[in-house]
């Protein structure tokens, strides 16, 4: 299976805040990559943290979407504590959402 | 327009500061101050520039301002909202203070480079860095996507050795949290009051009604921040129109504050009898005393949050037919 690999920090520098900077990553690189069914890893070395609304931005829509696809085939490698809790929290609520939205 | 500043406009008695506002005339803009002594919030700093911008700079005059410690204002950048020059003389140059002047902030790419630059600023320590740029990112980007304020975020901060806390300011001249609120939720907006405090129950975004929100926005940002300084126990105010809802602080024999998705639940004082503010401002104290990681912190709010999330969903279920 085809693999992708974004570091975040490239993109979002060491605190990932900027919400058009993962909308651009979403758009621009999960979701087509989701959609031909091939895996995503999110790199996050060298980020201290993020906040919600940018891990939101970057994941919320993908997994809504494409589902277990998305839950199965998105990977995230060097969190942070501190990462790991926003990215716990976006994927609780996005995965009770589900009912609403189908 | 009218403001008046005393000895104390700190958080803790933010009251008399508001009551002194006046936003009746916005042709000028006068700004009053105590003649021997000033103690200002950088939230207080914040509200007066965006004031200074509504009536602009030629029509906002300082009146009787004596204070030596006025200078406080011309540090922060007050005086270039102004025509009128500052009767102090400071040396910008040699202040290595621990403060962030009043900044205009008017898409991402500015508030991304804020962040960076203003931690150096402040001089903190990296392990207490994380609650304040999350505190701030999310603040201004609330600001640059609802507020659809022309003049976008107007943010100041300052570091007070004493009590060892961050107090931040982060103030628009948008259209408010009620108006902002009113296309999905207007039933739960009906005052300004209201409309804050609904703003800060988990998963309710301006953007949609739909729980888990849009694909840009889920609801969160205030609830985190609120629930950032709960658990730190400082203050933490939002104004916005004629609403004021401010967080309380815990007292301080409470290990662990507890963290209430609903904020009335919340130890905090209210009113929405302010001073009509055509904006919004968010002032908040953050202590770097707080033993509380950062982590452990999200973790627990991650745990309210879900929580609260669940609890509203299953309020919307239908019930069983029993006949």
């Amino acid at each position: 299976m085809k693999r992708i690999v974004i570091k975040i920090k490239d993109y979002a520098g060491s605190f990932a805040e900027n919400k058009d900077v993962a909308k651009e990553l979403r758009v621009d690189k999960i979701t087509p990559a989701l959609s031909n069914n091939e895996e995503v890893e999110l790199d996050f070395r060298g980020v201290s943290g993020t906040t919600q609304s940018f891990v939101h931005a970057l994941i919320s829509e993908p997994i809504r979407l494409f589902r277990d696809v998305a839950l199965d085939n998105l990977e995230y490698k060097n969190c942070s504590d501190a990462v790991k809790e926003i990215v716990k929290t976006v994927y609780e609520y996005i995965q009770e959402s589900f009912n609403d939205n189908s | 327009m009218e403001a008046t500043l005393s000895t104390s406009d700190y958080l803790r008695n933010s009251d008399r500061f508001i009551n002194g506002l006046d936003f009746s005339n916005d042709e000028d803009f006068t700004i009053y101050s105590h003649p021997k002594w000033l103690n200002v919030h950088p939230a207080v700093l914040t509200l007066l520039a965006s004031m200074a911008m509504k009536v602009g700079k030629d029509n906002v005059k300082f009146d009787n301002l004596t204070a030596s410690s006025g200078a406080y204002l011309d540090r922060m950048g007050l005086f270039d909202f102004t025509s009128q020059p500052s009767p102090y003389s400071i040396n910008k140059r040699e202040e290595t203070g621990r403060f962030i002047p009043i900044t205009i902030i008017k898409n991402s790419t500015e508030q991304s480079r804020f962040i960076t630059d203003m931690i150096p600023l402040l001089h903190l320590p990296i392990d207490k860095t994380d609650a304040i740029k999350y505190t701030i990112g999310e603040l201004i980007r609330n600001v640059l996507e609802h507020s659809e304020s022309k003049d976008g975020s107007i943010v100041a901060a300052q570091y007070y050795k004493k009590s060892n806390t961050i107090r931040i300011g982060i103030c628009d001249n948008g259209i408010g949290i009620k108006k902002s609120l009113q296309r999905y939720w207007a039933s739960h907006a009906r005052t300004d009051l209201e409309a804050i405090k609904w703003a800060l129950v988990p998963g309710i975004s301006g953007t949609t009604s739909k729980e888990g929100g849009t694909a840009e926005n889920a609801g969160a940002g205030l609830f985190f921040i609120k629930s950032i300084a709960q658990v730190a126990r400082n203050y933490f105010m939002i104004y916005s129109g004629s609403g004021i809802y401010k967080l309380l602080l815990h007292d301080k024999r409470i290990e662990n504050p507890r963290l209430h998705p609903n904020p009335d639940d919340d130890r905090h004082s209210e009113r929405n009898d302010a001073p009509y503010f055509h904006g919004t401002l968010v002032a908040i104290d953050l202590s770097l005393e707080s033993k509380s990681e950062f982590t452990h912190l999200l973790a627990l709010i991650r745990e309210v949050y879900g929580r609260a999330v669940r609890e509203r969903k299953k309020k919307s279920y239908k019930e069983p037919k029993f006949i």
